[in-house]
């Protein structure tokens, strides 16, 4: 197995995928966004429970290929907790660091989530990696859908037949 | 010439003797298939997205291209006047491949999608009104399916959905059933890219006409695999892609029958498709140049009727059987591993095997699959309706050409054996 393709789906990814962390419904949230891979099929929600300037409570739902899953996972165990400049701080390297923009060992606070930084050698699969966290920002941002394809707010055309 | 005298009339090769289908020969032709992916062979089991070109095709592109390129159809000098005879002999053999009853019958395009577009805008939006019905099947490929909602949003009409059964066969009583007086249209695909099912269109057909209802038939994943007969299937439009045929990107046929085609408005205006153009008034050509505006895609026309040429050589039937075995071998080796699930098991089946791994992403599949040379394909695979039928997100879909080989297969599943190992 190619090195990049081996480190993506080392143990630690493998477990998280197995056993995501806050999967599962969100009681009363105050922020949620969905995120959409057409390509793929991957397909999540993110909840928030933000209190003051805190994500308090945070989960995910939704069915995704391995990456996606246990990117997700990570996330919400990596930004329970945090005050929010800090985890759009946090959004803010990891996708710098999935497209190649910045060294894992440049940003401390990236952590364990530096698992994830091979997949910039795998162009067909840094969406996976990223789709959880795009939709964090839009439920940060409080925008209903985001989709791989269009990168912000999606507000796809409907053919609307009657 | 009628198609039936044609030198390489693909009737003609289909009554070859199995003698002649020589794999290791037919491999050697395709230089593509030497390639390593990440160190391993190449095991291509792709070939419902596109397919591989063999050397005698990539070699007719050169020729073209060093000896006999010019602008066609206008020109007096000699390379126009070559260049516009193979183009018009490509165009025969396309005839002669589906045995059309003449040759302005078969027109140029870019492929399934845009010949699909060509008979929505040039046949939809001249003869359908609101409140219409047009009937489409729960397994088309969004090709056949977007145009049609894109004319509906427009005319008012309304789209009517043939329900499958789980295994992924159509609901033919059903189908009938959908007949009414507002009926006036009916689009299927002869074989799922998806499920890889082999649909009765013939019979199909020949409800709607009882009807008075005109059909389209997807071919494109039929074309490449089994002898096509137009005027057999009795089909008013059939739609095909080169590229899925061993032939370029970038062209495919559109079939109609000549009433058809006349009665429709053009497609595409521009050069070629007139007799003559004033600002008073433009008169349109007759057919097959009223739906080939502009310069063809001239190359790639030659190029697809020397793919016709190499696959009749072979023959359609003899490619059939071949794909058949991969199939069979397939859906049993697959079918036997514990943790598979088979996505698509009619009765008739052309050679596309969609499948899931239990507790795996198709996505992920893919990717472990590509560490080990094999190409397959993890999506919806443009088929979003039929996969929400099935209630599935994507499937992993290896579907075989008749260069692939029964070793394949078995890398295949080997490679499906690894990648559960993984996720263990």
């Amino acid at each position: 197995m190619s090195a990049d393709t081996k480190a993506l789906y080392q143990e630690v990814i493998l477990d998280h995928n197995r056993k995501p962390r806050n999967f599962g419904p969100l009681e009363q949230a105050s922020h949620r966004a969905e995120g959409h891979n057409p390509l793929c099929g991957d397909h999540l929600s993110v909840a928030l429970g933000i209190e003051g300037q805190t994500i308090a409570r945070i989960a995910f739902e939704g069915e995704s290929c391995a990456i996606c899953k246990a990117s997700a996972s990570m996330m919400t165990v990596a930004v329970k907790g945090q005050a929010l400049p800090q985890a759009q701080s946090l959004i803010r390297d990891f996708l710098a660091m999935t497209t190649g923009k910045l060294d894992a060992d440049a940003a401390p606070q990236i952590g364990r989530l530096a698992v994830f930084s091979g997949v910039r050698n795998l162009p067909t699969r840094v969406k996976c990696a990223i789709l959880p966290w795009h939709t964090l920002q839009a439920a940060i941002d409080s925008q209903a859908r985001v989709s791989t394809e269009t990168g912000a707010e999606a507000s796809p055309q409907r053919t609307d037949t009657p | 010439m009628s198609a039936r005298q044609a030198d390489l009339s693909c009737t003609t090769a289909s009554n070859r003797s199995v003698e002649a289908f020589d794999l290791k020969r037919i491999r050697a032709d395709f230089p593509i298939l030497q390639t390593l992916v990440h160190g391993k062979p190449l095991v291509y089991l792709d070939n419902a997205a596109s397919s591989q070109m063999p050397q005698p095709v990539i070699d007719r592109l050169v020729h073209y291209q060093t000896s006999q390129h010019a602008n066609i159809h206008r020109g007096v000098h000699t390379l126009s006047e070559l260049a516009t005879a193979e183009y018009e002999a490509a165009r025969r053999k396309l005839q002669a491949f589906l045995n059309a009853a003449e040759a302005r019958e078969v027109i140029f395009t870019s492929g399934t999608t845009e010949s699909i577009n060509l008979v929505m805008h040039g046949w939809g939006r001249k003869f359908i009104r609101s409140g219409d019905e047009i009937i489409l099947t729960t397994m088309e490929h969004h090709a056949n399916i977007v145009p049609w909602q894109m004319l509906a949003a427009e005319t008012g009409a309304k789209i009517r959905v043939v329900p499958m059964l789980d295994n992924g066969e159509l609901c033919l009583d059903a189908y009938e059933k959908l007949f009414n007086a507002r009926t006036r249209f009916v689009g299927v695909t002869q074989v799922s890219n998806a499920l890889g099912s082999v649909n009765p269109v013939k019979q199909m057909i020949a409800t709607a006409h009882a009807h008075g209802v005109p059909v389209l038939v997807d071919g494109a994943q039929a074309a490449p695999h089994m002898p096509v007969d137009v005027q057999d299937l009795d089909c008013d439009f059939y739609a095909f892609s080169g590229h899925k045929l061993c032939g370029p990107t970038g062209i495919g046929v559109l079939y109609g029958k000549a009433a058809l085609l006349e009665s429709m408005q053009p497609f595409k205006g521009g050069g070629d498709m007139i007799l003559s153009v004033s600002f008073e008034g433009t008169v349109y050509n007759t057919i097959p140049h009223k739906f080939e505006a502009g310069t063809p895609p001239i190359a790639a026309a030659i190029g697809l009727g020397a793919a016709v040429d190499y696959l009749c050589a072979i023959g359609l039937a003899a490619i059939a059987r071949h794909e058949h075995e991969l199939l069979q071998h397939a859906t049993a080796l697959l079918g036997q591993l514990p943790g598979v699930r088979l996505v698509g098991t009619a009765r008739h089946k052309a050679a596309v095997l969609s499948f899931m791994l239990d507790g795996v992403h198709p996505h992920d599949v893919g990717t472990l699959l590509d560490e080990e040379g094999i190409a397959v394909r993890a999506g919806h695979h443009c088929a979003q309706p039929v996969m929400t039928r099935l209630k599935l997100p994507a499937t992993v879909r290896a579907s075989f050409a008749f260069y692939n080989t029964l070793a394949e297969v078995d890398a295949l599943v080997d490679g499906v054996r690894a990648v559960q190992k993984v996720f263990a």
